[in-house]
């Protein structure tokens, strides 16, 4: 299958890795990954803060990127806001600036766009990540399913699945993992203090699993509680320091090239595993 | 009959646009406005710890209850699509539907009135106690009163107070919040925000035969309170109540309640005077099978509602000879108009939005400054006024829009996106007043977040419209990566973005973006994953 990758603003400029190893998951299943070069975001930040004329030559490039890149299957993005984006609003900005053909492609290109797990999942098949992709992290994690692909993209427990198939994981149940982290884009910073409060609240029940790193599936949601987590010093256990990690990391993560060795901690920037 | 409500076409005719045309229809009255910033408000009651205790303790308990019951039907899902549809159809045939319910009223014996705005309810209601409430030795009047969000909108209590007539709350928690001196933190346990031991104190200094000796415990204050009411509900002549449902086929009214406290106002008086928003009829009484189901287990998270009264105008002989109605608009006209927001009319006051969102959590009702507090209230007091009444632009933007409430709303009332919608609102409504600033205005505005995060979005919008001009901005890349180099992590920033950083680190920046990784090693030809050779050393920054 011939894959189109979107790798969204934040991965693309704050997390390559993830980008990166979101490629490697799908090569190593033998599928061919395209990155539509003028792909750039989703649009969410503009349509979130209300910016919706702002928002609508950004919607208008990310369709534009995609129908120009020529004989793609599927895409995907590994993050769930940013597919639940593509499909809950990008069509909705081009109906308000009064383009009715955008509207139709925005929605088509949704239609064809998965999120990372969905994709595994219910295209590609995969149910043992240990068997089909070599999955190997040996450490303890605990996962934070991240609101958007929760609750429009109706992710369920796709996510969490393909962690408990990982070899040697060993994943632990977050207490209120349904909360959100308290980021919500410019949220966290228009209203620091509530987006605070709550980020306080999920870093203290993922310090409570004992695991040293939480996944998830969104780099931005991941930044916050990572930073969250790097400004309070919090520590495993072990005397580790706690961190996140994205999902597409962990995935990529094999006996051969262990993303982080056995019996290693994590070495941490802002609380992110680089 | 017709009704002078100006209710827009629903469905036929030209869409109406979010550019708002303002002073069209006019916006609320009353008690539905955010007096301070939401974020500054929130940041008081977030220092509170007793409040987030209790807050805490409070919804996890009433979200597990509903949880629980909701996950017992089989057909829940079913249950909210037929509540959403019967309330779309309402909203679709708003004048009718009125028509027929007030007609259907008056044919029963009722009275009905028909109330533009806050003040006219007021008006009304108190034209109405006057005539029909006795004034007492005291030199005042006194009426009983049912719990109801409808009489909090208008502020009726507060109206009536200097007009020499004193408005008894008898539902428990209203009556804490009453005596207390306080106001509701939330629509369905408006003393949420205090323990029983605070609740106890109140007690002990406001109720004048109170057993000095009460203690906290739930059964005998309770009791006490009991005590206090039963003789209200015995001497006096006049009831308020709020409704929530009209049935329109038949001119009935329903509350539905747990205490019984409100049934004893709607049986025991001689006079009834109901007030209610014009969006709680229903079309017939069959409607009620959906509702009735949807609206317990959202709200108390119970199975069955306990005290479930009806009435239709009036029975001789039996309950309130003197039956009247006052038909609420206050905004509600200005909601429907708004094609994007008007399903917030849909409501039906269950509050399981508050119970599971985290922004309410957090900050308690307090926050909201409206009658109206948590996810719905955010939108409907800017629907009701318009989202530049006062300080309500700052309610679109306190959530996180993690879509929690969506999820439980059993109406299913598509929150987030009404919130977005509002901001949308907003920003048109500053952009409108920035076009119109001097430029001492300008360089103010520029000076200050909200500027600030207005210019970077203006920049990202040029940017983000196409990936080509993104590589350009990357090529910093390499030296801003060098921020935060020592340590790691980058632990303060400038400007609005400190807003971050005043209690979240940031990573350091990436030597080179993934779009110039891919560059440099796949640009050229397409990925194979048959053919691994072609692809680039992994890891490589």
């Amino acid at each position: 299958m011939r894959i189109a990758l979107f790798a969204t603003c934040i991965v693309d400029a704050m997390y390559p890795e993830v980008a990166r190893d979101t490629v490697t998951i799908l090569e190593r299943l033998g599928h061919e990954v395209v990155f539509p070069e003028r792909q750039a975001c989703c649009g969410q930040m503009h349509i979130n803060s209300g910016d919706f004329a702002g928002a609508h030559p950004v919607v208008a490039g990310h369709v534009r990127a995609f129908e120009e890149e020529p004989g793609w299957d599927v895409a995907v993005a590994p993050s769930g806001s940013c597919v639940a984006s593509l499909g809950h609003q990008q069509p909705m900005i081009a109906r308000r600036a009064g383009d009715e053909d955008l509207a139709a492609r925005a929605e088509d290109l949704a239609s064809r766009t998965y999120e990372l797990a969905q994709l595994l999942t219910d295209v590609l098949g995969v149910t043992d990540a240990a068997a089909q992709l070599g999955s190997y992290f040996p450490h303890p994690v605990t996962y934070h399913p991240s609101c958007h692909g929760m609750r429009l993209l109706n992710l369920g427990d796709r996510q969490r699945e393909l962690l408990s198939t990982v070899e040697g994981i060993d994943l632990r149940e977050l207490p209120q993992a349904d909360q959100c982290c308290g980021f919500g884009g410019t949220f966290s910073m228009k209203n620091r203090q509530v987006s605070s409060a709550m980020l306080e609240d999920k870093a203290a029940n993922i310090v409570s699993t004992g695991a040293s790193l939480c996944a998830g599936g969104d780099a931005s949601c991941l930044m916050h509680i990572g930073g969250g987590l790097s400004r309070s010093g919090a520590v495993s256990p072990r005397g580790g320091a706690v961190g996140t990690v994205h999902l597409a990391r962990v995935l990529a993560s094999t006996r051969e090239k262990p993303l982080l060795p056995p019996r290693s901690e994590p070495i941490l920037s802002g609380g992110s595993l680089r | 009959m017709t009704t002078f409500l100006g209710m827009p076409a629903v469905g036929g005719g030209p869409a109406i646009r979010h550019a708002r045309v303002p002073g069209s229809i006019p916006g609320a009255l009353g008690n539905v406005f955010e007096s301070e910033h939401f974020p500054d408000y929130a940041e008081r009651e977030l220092g509170n710890a007793q409040l987030r205790r209790n807050l805490g303790h409070a919804t996890s308990t009433i979200r597990a209850k509903r949880a629980n019951v909701v996950a017992e039907l089989p057909d829940w899902e079913e249950l909210r699509s037929a509540g959403a549809a019967i309330k779309q159809t309402v909203m679709a045939n708003l004048p009718e539907l009125l028509e027929q319910f007030a007609e259907a009223f008056e044919a029963a014996g009722g009275h009905v009135h028909w109330a533009r705005d806050a003040d006219e309810a007021n008006r009304i209601v108190e034209e109405l106690i006057e005539a029909h409430a006795p004034v007492l030795d005291t030199g005042r009047r006194e009426v009983v009163k049912i719990k109801s969000m409808a009489t909090q909108e208008i502020g009726l209590n507060e109206y009536l107070e200097p007009r020499g007539i004193d408005a008894f709350e008898t539902d428990l928690a209203e009556l804490i919040v009453q005596l207390g001196d306080d106001k509701p933190s939330h629509i369905l346990v408006p003393a949420i925000h205090k323990n029983r031991t605070e609740i106890r104190d109140i007690f002990l200094e406001q109720m004048p035969d109170v057993d000095p000796g009460l203690t906290d415990d739930p059964p005998k204050l309770a009791e006490a309170a009991r005590r206090h009411l039963r003789n209200k509900f015995l001497t006096t002549k006049v009831a308020v109540s709020g409704a929530n449902f009209g049935i329109a086929s038949t001119g009935t009214l329903g509350v539905v309640e747990s205490e019984g406290n409100g049934r004893m106002c709607l049986t025991l008086p001689e006079t009834l005077i109901t007030v209610m928003g014009i969006e709680k009829l229903l079309p017939a009484p069959e409607d009620l099978e959906v509702f009735l189901q949807l609206l317990p287990r959202s709200s108390t998270g119970e199975r069955m509602n306990p005290y479930t009264s009806f009435w239709t105008g009036v029975t001789p002989g039996d309950g309130p000879q003197n039956v009247h109605v006052v038909l609420l608009d206050n905004g509600r006209s200005r909601a429907l108009a708004d094609e994007y927001g008007r399903s917030a009319l849909h409501c039906i006051r269950c509050s399981a939005c508050m119970n599971v969102c985290p922004v309410y959590e957090r900050t308690g009702g307090h926050a909201y400054g409206s009658t109206y507090p948590g996810p719905i209230g955010a939108i409907l007091s800017p629907l009701l006024t318009g989202v530049e009444a006062e300080e309500n632009d700052s309610l679109p933007y306190a959530s996180s829009l993690c879509g929690a409430c969506y999820s439980a709303c059993p109406v299913k009332i598509d929150i987030p996106s009404i919130l977005v919608h509002l901001r949308g609102e907003d920003h048109l409504a500053k952009e409108e007043a920035a076009a119109e600033a001097g430029p001492a205005q300008r360089v103010r505005r520029l000076a200050s977040a909200e500027g600030q995060l207005d210019a970077g979005l203006k920049a990202a919008s040029w940017a983000m419209a196409d990936g080509r001009r993104i590589a350009l901005a990357e090529r910093a890349l390499p030296l801003a990566s060098l921020l935060g180099a020592r340590s790691g992590r980058i632990r303060r920033m400038p400007g609005v973005v400190g807003a971050w950083t005043s209690s979240r680190d940031v990573p350091r920046l990436p030597a080179q973006s993934f779009r110039t990784w891919w560059g440099k090693n796949r640009g050229a030809a397409p990925s194979s994953g048959h053919d691994r050779s072609a692809a680039a050393k992994e890891g490589d920054r």
